[in-house]
């Protein structure tokens, strides 16, 4: 068979893969419209959470109502599209089931499946995962709009230039890679530990803290920004919506994106790592 | 060359020994014990391509082991093994691709969509032509009488349907070598005799080289014309599943009618009797002996009929378990070491 023509039937399995993996999805789709509506819950109590603290602020400041009132670099209006910008980030980043998934394949054999078929997991998953997102996005686009535009008048500054959007999309889709890689090594984990859920709860738990999910980075103190800094946590979250905000701008917002780069090819290297080892002990001790 | 080449093949696994009790447990976080055991240990088989052997033996036996290394899941800790000339361990696709593995407790297809699906989805995996994917396809749901069903969410199908697919599904880029692991576990007597019929069609027609395991003796009675008995490891017998009886079991059973007039409580008394139902009396006897026994009984007692018959093969193969059981206590050893390697 000429390369050309593996190519071409590699690249048909995996079409054919993404097909079934979008239908599957489609089944449940009830079940993600609901979905969709809850996620806006939190970033709704966020929201008037950080209303009363603006008003709490000494008028000198301004408050709320103000122009004038800052926290961190962040007016109330800012603040408001942070959160509403990280619904954005999360939705590309997080990786719902996907560790604990990997964990109950390796536990209950089901694994077996992806050694006898002429197929690669990790492939597998990814396109999986990509089908799942865009079914998501389909659903998820008329509300994201709706609230958006109910909210449109917090985004101060209006709408950043073409140049930042650019930067703004190329971070999601490398936050949705990164997510995947960094949650797909924990689930490969459990080649050694079978139980991996307290590691996920680890990892969700700094997760929520050090990747602006719960608070823009912008409010750490000066002398922890250092560790924020070296993890890779930050693109999850923060960064994207940080770039549009333009609370990173110019040349450091292309560094942001070119370390982004690098973190997702260390968790690729490292998950092909962990499946590789992962195999030989599970194909040595347990299968 | 034989299609399956095994020689001296072991498997060990190492198991973690948790004594009862909470201080145990915690102990147990920084001092680990392990203990080796062996599932398989050194196996030697040849099977010839177009064979249908079945693998017999108690849980735990070391069957879904083999079946395991062979279609390269696991690796072996000592011993080679050549099916069709690849080392199943490698993985290589070119191997992947002219096997199948089917686990009677394992789902294979995808669960909330049709079968369909699923067969569309190997059609690409394994790369097979349009024409012959849907030949094949039509062939085998025609066969197997599930084309109404192919539509149908893989989850609202009973387990014989989804049995019936997943055979489908596994058969449908023609492996030539098919394992089968427990096929028929938990299925109806209607739906076991199907799926029996099948697999007898399907491997007249195709000659393919399958392996199976089963509990069910139905099964392997039906299909098999080899049988491979495995027992703590290793393997007991090797051959007919007539000629097990003949091995293990030198006794006939002789069931007598006797009149009712009969004084049972005297027959009852005679040597080698094993059941009495009166006007009914079953006796174990040497094979060698059977025509002298029936001689003398025929001439005391007033019979009107006789059975002379071999034991049930289930009620052989079990005292056979039991007998390898007791020659080779498991093998222990005990190996303390960390929790990884």
């Amino acid at each position: 068979m000429t390369s050309a023509a593996t190519w071409g039937s590699e690249l048909r399995k995996w079409w054919t893969f993404f097909q079934i993996s979008l239908n599957e999805r489609l089944v449940y789709r009830g079940d993600f419209m609901l979905g969709t509506l809850m996620r806006f819950l939190p970033t709704l109590t966020q929201i008037f959470l950080w209303w009363a603290i603006f008003e709490s602020l000494p008028a000198a400041v301004g408050g709320a109502g103000g122009e004038g009132g800052r926290i961190a670099g962040y007016r109330y209006g800012d603040m408001v599209a942070y959160y509403l910008l990280i619904t954005i980030s999360r939705a590309f980043s997080s990786m719902p089931g996907l560790t604990s998934g990997i964990a109950k394949m390796v536990r209950s054999g089901e694994l077996k499946k992806y050694l006898i078929q002429p197929v690669d997991l990790l492939t597998c998953l990814l396109i999986q995962r990509v089908a799942h997102k865009l079914v998501y996005y389909l659903i998820a686009t008329v509300p994201f709009a709706l609230v958006f535009f109910l909210c449109r008048q917090f985004f101060i500054d209006g709408w950043p230039s073409a140049e930042v959007l650019a930067v703004f999309a190329m971070s999601l889709v490398l936050s949705f890679l990164l997510g995947f890689f960094l949650e797909a090594c924990l689930g490969l984990v459990s080649f050694w530990l079978l139980e991996v859920t307290s590691l996920a709860f680890i990892y969700m738990l700094m997760n929520f803290l050090l990747s602006g999910h719960m608070f823009p980075l912008d409010l750490l103190p000066e002398w922890s920004r250092w560790l924020v800094d070296c993890l890779p946590l930050k693109y999850l979250a923060y960064f994207p919506a940080a770039v549009f905000l333009g609370k990173v701008e110019g040349e450091a917002m292309y560094w942001g994106l070119l370390i982004e780069a690098a973190w997702v090819l260390f968790f690729v290297v490292l998950s092909a790592f962990l499946w590789t080892r992962g195999l030989v002990r599970y194909s040595g001790f347990g299968g | 060359m034989s299609i399956i080449e095994i020689e001296n093949l072991c498997k060990s696994y190492r198991v973690y020994q948790k004594k009862e009790g909470v201080w145990a447990g915690i102990r147990g976080l920084f001092h680990r014990e392990y203990r080796e055991v062996a599932a398989v240990r050194g196996v030697n088989l040849r099977v010839e391509s177009g064979e249908f052997v079945a693998f017999l033996g108690p849980n735990g036996a070391g069957k879904t082991t083999t079946l395991k290394l062979l279609s390269g899941v696991i690796t072996p800790t000592s011993g080679t093994v050549s099916v069709m000339g690849f080392v199943p361990w490698h993985r290589d696709d070119a191997y992947r691709r002219r096997f199948a593995l089917v686990m009677g407790q394992k789902n294979q297809l995808w669960w909330d969509l049709p079968a369909t699906d699923s067969f569309r989805l190997h059609q690409h995996i394994y790369n097979i032509p349009g024409a012959v994917f849907e030949r094949t396809r039509d062939e085998l749901t025609e066969m197997l009488d599930v084309r109404h069903l192919l539509g149908q969410p893989v989850r609202e199908l009973s387990l014989g349907e989804r049995m019936k697919m997943e055979l489908i599904a596994a058969l449908l880029h023609s492996p030539e070598m098919l394992f089968l692991d427990e096929p028929t576990i938990g299925l109806d007597v209607v739906a076991q005799h199907k799926i029996q019929q099948f697999l007898k069609h399907y491997q007249n027609q195709r000659r393919t080289t399958i392996l199976l395991t089963s509990h069910y003796m139905k099964d392997i009675a039906a299909l098999c014309k080899r049988v491979v008995v495995i027992a703590n490891g290793s393997i007991h017998y090797d051959g007919s599943l007539a000629g097990i009886i003949d091995r293990f079991s030198g006794d006939k059973v002789v069931t007598l009618q006797l009149d009712e007039r009969t004084d049972f409580a005297s027959v009852a008394k005679l040597p080698g009797s094993v059941e009495i139902e009166p006007p009914r009396i079953k006796f174990r006897v040497p094979r060698d002996e059977v025509a002298r026994v029936l001689g003398e009984l025929l001439d005391r007692y007033q019979v009107t009929d006789v059975i002379v018959e071999d034991p049930p093969l289930e009620e052989v193969i079990a005292s056979m378990f039991l007998e390898a059981a007791q020659q080779e206590p498991e093998l222990v050893g005990a190996a303390n070491g960390r929790p990884t390697r």
